[in-house]
């Protein structure tokens, strides 16, 4: 059974010029201890869509779905409070900017410490000791020293460990990392990337990487979706994809790498796909 | 070729002023740099940060004073700690910064914001104040109906061609690119990488490339240089430094890239399934 299952999902945002359809019958389904990557460019409702499926959305917004069920559970008629009760306990989510979703006034270890009191319930003593194994898992040198730190006296990729140190803190089944490395240099997004890898694999959770760099989907993806505009374009397999792409704007994005270039200049998304049929559609 | 712009062993120092409870402290930033641009052509200076580069950028766009090393720039020597920076000097550098949403003016109209330079630096009347903008504007691939509006009203990528066009309107010999592309998708990286390759074959520009995204190095740079904690740790053609990397530090930067070929993703899922 799929961990994660999204059918015909829809986003709707009420503007002043009429209602904006930010995601557009996107479906997909996420295994236990499996890695999708979810590609497009800024504004094509990757995030926009795992915020609805995690009910994160401001109330401004209309989700409607098909089916959005997390291990068998229906999200979209849950009641708040039992939402709560999963989400940040069985799906956890990493945001984008690790320095920006710290909270500047306290802690990071009163932050770890917040979520095992919330969701796990244990006290004083046994709640210290679990974050300092969890900062040991990630990685972070000194760990019971850091604990007394606040998010200004981190580096952003001692902040990022810290995010996934809080997301991984309640054995999740599913995680949702949103560009967890956009903000890094390549040395550094190394080491994040291996990490959210290694814990993957430790903890066989199932994993999904939302992302608009295509190295990195190459180096942790199992399946992609490509997404455009709200709409799903293509979903494969990643050898699949990157070998053998069906949709012209995966084709298009691909050509558009700088690793691909061939002649003194790049080809450009513009030029190679034409999006009519898509902008209609959408009308 | 003539050499455009010259370095030689450029050093910065910043101090940091101490108090009653700490120690007063300098921090190396550029640690006796040297290197040389020919015309035409593009360095790219690669580095983590906090290595430098954009210490560095400065001080080659004659915004900072390095504090010890000679710069020359068509062969004349200039140093503004001694003030001596006249309107032609500053005209033959300009640059391009990393984040278009922090380098435009939010409250100034495009118009106004592209003939800033040509206010400040030459006496130029306003009606051809006005044609050149217009004129760039065009270049960079926008039209003359948005000299007036406001940069809100302008995508990402669009902003970086308002900077790029800028940063030409004093028509420079030398530009300063501090990660002109990092901000931008994909798609609009594209763009703004060919734009940057077309006005430099029409104009003859020297690019000098800010980046930490080598794929990006590969694709436009001729000469590289590798900085780690200020100093040049490699610096050659470019198929001489990515085929044969010299410096640990380079290996553990191209090892660190994510390779996004074929053959690179069989061999992690093969490593992945043996697991």
């Amino acid at each position: 059974m799929a961990l994660l299952e999204i059918e015909n999902l829809v986003v709707e945002f009420e503007t002043a010029s009429g209602p904006f359809r930010a995601v557009n019958g996107v479906s997909m389904k996420v295994h236990e201890g499996e890695v999708l990557a979810i590609v497009g460019e800024s504004g094509s409702g990757k995030s926009v869509s795992m915020l609805a499926a995690m009910g994160l959305l401001p109330w401004t917004a209309k989700v409607t779905a098909d089916k959005l069920t997390f291990n068998g559970r229906d999200l979209l008629s849950m009641s708040a409070n039992e939402r709560r009760k999963i989400i940040g306990k069985e799906i956890a989510m990493i945001f984008q900017e690790p320095v920006a979703s710290l909270n500047p006034c306290f802690t990071v270890g009163f932050q770890i410490e917040e979520v095992l009191r919330m969701h796990l319930g244990l006290d004083r003593a046994a709640r210290r000791k679990r974050a300092i194994e969890l900062f040991e898992a990630v990685g972070i040198a000194d760990p019971a020293e850091r604990l007394g730190s606040y998010p200004h006296q981190m580096s952003g990729g001692q902040c990022q460990r810290v995010m996934i140190a809080i997301a991984i803190a309640c054995n999740p089944k599913l995680l949702i990392a949103d560009e967890p490395t956009t903000a890094l240099d390549v040395t550094i997004q190394k080491q994040i990337l291996d990490l959210l890898m290694k814990l993957q694999a430790d903890y066989g959770m199932g994993l999904i990487m939302i992302t608009h760099n295509m190295g990195v989907v190459a180096e942790t993806a199992d399946r992609v979706v490509v997404q455009y505009k709200g709409r799903k374009m293509e979903e494969a397999d990643v050898l699949t994809l990157f070998e053998n792409p069906k949709s012209n704007y995966t084709r298009a994005l691909l050509a558009a790498l700088p690793d691909n270039a061939t002649g003194d200049r790049l080809p450009t998304i513009s030029e190679l796909f034409v999006d009519d049929q898509i902008e209609g559609a959408a009308r | 070729m003539s050499v455009i712009l010259e370095a030689r062993n450029i050093v910065r120092d910043y101090h940091v002023p101490g108090s009653f409870l700490k120690k007063a402290k300098t921090v190396h930033a550029v640690k006796g740099v040297s290197f040389s641009v020919e015309k035409g052509k593009t360095l790219a200076i690669v580095g983590e940060s906090g290595c430098g580069k954009s210490t560095l950028g400065r001080i080659l766009t004659l915004i900072d004073p390095a504090t010890s090393g000679d710069l020359l720039i068509e062969g004349k020597k200039i140093d503004i700690a001694k003030g001596d920076l006249t309107p032609e000097m500053r005209r033959k550098v300009q640059i391009v910064f990393q984040n278009p949403y922090g380098s435009l003016n939010p409250r100034q109209k495009i118009g106004d914001i592209l003939t800033e330079p040509l206010v400040i630096n030459t006496k130029t009347p306003a009606d051809e104040r006005r044609d050149r903008a217009m004129t760039l504007l065009k270049k960079v691939g926008l039209e003359e109906k948005h000299y007036n509006r406001y940069p809100h009203m302008f995508s990402g990528g669009q902003r970086q061609r308002i900077a790029i066009a800028r940063a030409l309107m004093l028509n420079p010999k030398l530009l300063v690119l501090d990660e002109p592309v990092s901000a931008l998708d994909l798609s609009v990286q594209a763009q703004v990488l060919n734009l940057l390759a077309d006005l430099q074959d029409e104009f003859q520009l020297t690019y000098v490339f800010i980046s930490h995204d080598l794929s990006v190095v590969r694709y436009i740079a001729d000469e590289v240089m590798v900085m780690y904690f200020g100093e040049a740790v490699e610096y050659g053609s470019r198929d001489e430094v990515f085929a044969d990397p010299k410096h640990s530090y380079t290996k553990t930067l191209f090892a660190a890239t994510p390779r996004a070929d074929v053959e690179s993703i069989r061999a992690r899922l093969a490593k992945k399934k043996a697991a």
